[in-house]
This record gives C-alpha cells, sequence and structure tokens, in this order.
C-alpha cells in the first residue's frame, strides 16, 4: 500500500511540496545507524503541532506571524514525559486544534511510548519530549542555526538514542 | 520538518520522520520515512483510538530501529476511518492562516 501524500492537501498548495527536490544544500545522504537493541534504548519524540505547557510556557508568538505571514516562531520547547492532556495548549494557525486538544496522543503519543516501555518493547523514554511549531521562513535559517543545535544538545543531555518526528 | 531531521541525523543522532507526505519526506531527503494517510494535525492517529496510535508509533520504532540504509520508506496500511469530504474539512483552521489571507487578498 502506497500512501497518497496529497490527499488531504488543498489542491492549489501542492505544488508548494511536490517535484522541489531537496532542501538547498541537503542533497547528500545523511545516516546515523541505530546500533542497538531497541529494548535498551531510549526514544524521544517530537511534534510540530505548535503545543506547549499553557501553565508554565509561553505560546509559540502568532501575533508576529499575522503582522508577517510569511514568518513562523523558530522557538521550542520541552514537553516532559509526564504531561496531562489538559495542561496542553496549542498555538498553530495552519491546523484545527480540536483533535489536539481533545488528545494530544494524536501528535505526541507519550501514553503510547509509556505502553511500550512497560512492556518491554522499548528500554525506556526520555524525560522530556520535544514540541516546535512547523510553519517556518522557507529558508529554515533559524531553525538551522539555532533550534537545531539546540534541540541536539537536549537530546544528548537526555541520553536519547533515537527521535521520531511528526510534523502536524 | 525533514530537514530538521537530517541536521538531528548528521549530529549523530538516528532519526525517523512520520508524515502525512511522505514523498515530500523523501524528496527532502530525510533519512527515514514513515507515510501515513491521515489528516493533517494527526500523524499518529485518531483521538481517542489507542490502538492505531501504537500501530503508528511501533511501525515508527520499527523503521527507525531496523532500516538498514538511507532512504528507507514505509508506509502505514490503515485507512482513516472519516469520509474524505469531512475529514478534508475538518483538520483546516477555523479561520484561514495569515499566509493564506495575505495569498486571497493578494488574488482579489
Amino acid at each position: 500500500m502506497i500512501v497518497d501524500s496529497y490527499r488531504f492537501l488543498p489542491r492549489s498548495f501542492r505544488p508548494l511540496y511536490e517535484g522541489r527536490g531537496p532542501f538547498p544544500g541537503e542533497a547528500d545522504p545523511v545516516w546515523a545507524p541505530f546500533a542497538k537493541r531497541l529494548a535498551g534504548s531510549r526514544i524521544a519524540l517530537l511534534t510540530s503541532a505548535g503545543i506547549y505547557l499553557k501553565g508554565s510556557q509561553p505560546g509559540f508568538d502568532l501575533d508576529a506571524e499575522r503582522a508577517r505571514p510569511e514568518w513562523g516562531d523558530p522557538t521550542w520547547r520541552v514537553m516532559p514525559s509526564s504531561t496531562k492532556p489538559d495542561e496542553v495548549g496549542v498555538a498553530h494557525l495552519h491546523i484545527n486544534h480540536d483533535d489536539l486538544h481533545a488528545d494530544p496522543e494524536v501528535a505526541l503519543p507519550l501514553r503510547a511510548l509509556d505502553a511500550l516501555v512497560s512492556e518491554g518493547v522499548v528500554g525506556s523514554a526520555a524525560a522530556n519530549h520535544l514540541s516546535v511549531m512547523g510553519y517556518q521562513d522557507r529558508r529554515l535559517e533559524e531553525w538551522r542555526r539555532t533550534t537545531a543545535p539546540a534541540i541536539v544538545d537536549q537530546l544528548r543531555a537526555e541520553q536519547a538514542d533515537g527521535l521520531v518526528l511528526a510534523p502536524a | 520538518m525533514p530537514v530538521l531531521a537530517r541536521w538531528i541525523e548528521a549530529a549523530g543522532i538516528p532519526t525517523v520522520v512520520v508524515t502525512m507526505m511522505p514523498a515530500v519526506a523523501e524528496e527532502r531527503r530525510s533519512p527515514r520515512v514513515v507515510g501515513v494517510e491521515f489528516p493533517f494535525g494527526h500523524a499518529f492517529g485518531m483521538p481517542g483510538d489507542r490502538a492505531m496510535q501504537r500501530r503508528v508509533l511501533e511501525l515508527a520504532l520499527g523503521v527507525l530501529a531496523g532500516a538498514s540504509a538511507f532512504g528507507s520508506r514505509v508506509d502505514l496500511d490503515i485507512e482513516w476511518p472519516v469520509p474524505l469530504r469531512e475529514a478534508y474539512r475538518s483538520w483546516q483552521p477555523k479561520e484561514p492562516s495569515p499566509i493564506v489571507k495575505k495569498l486571497l487578498e493578494a488574488r482579489g
């Protein structure tokens, strides 16, 4: 079965994504072997659904995006593995929020990962997972310069052996 | 996001991208890709459907830990259990995003 990559995309958006080839300067293969057994590994999750802890973190800056529609907030948030659904806020102007509020697992499956850990399929979950807001300036300059290195530092501090990224 | 995965992978941390646009992630040269034919905002499936969410995560972890080479892609064989028109409408924001608003205004 082959997924139709454009099934849910408005037709007028398709040329923005299809057939555009690699990102500039990012054509070569990159590969980090997954050397350990999954049952002995620590896994981290990253979502781009723009979720954050509404009691303790600022949301992604939507006012600035409204003022400059080509720009998207390039910052990132940690999402502790103990996060409860009612602690989650959503700041993303390009998707509907209803299902994310109803069940944040659709974007960040903390409980599903916990279940796999308790069954011994996965060694452990990172104490902190990651959230970004996926609508970004097309050049991704701030992500490349600031956000990606900070996320790498965070994952190393967590001793994560692998990362599951899920675009919104 | 596919490019972010590349930067993290280049720093030595293995990655897998779970995406509704796997063809785009491939074009953008993500190291490992799992395709899901789900509406945007729902990479792991339907709200409240623990079995579906688990299947997506298990497949992602299998590809993360088991893929043997750069460019591996596996698609998940689950059909979205909501009629297309309804699913297409319900993932979209309640009002158009600023960029879409701007493009619509430019078009007049």
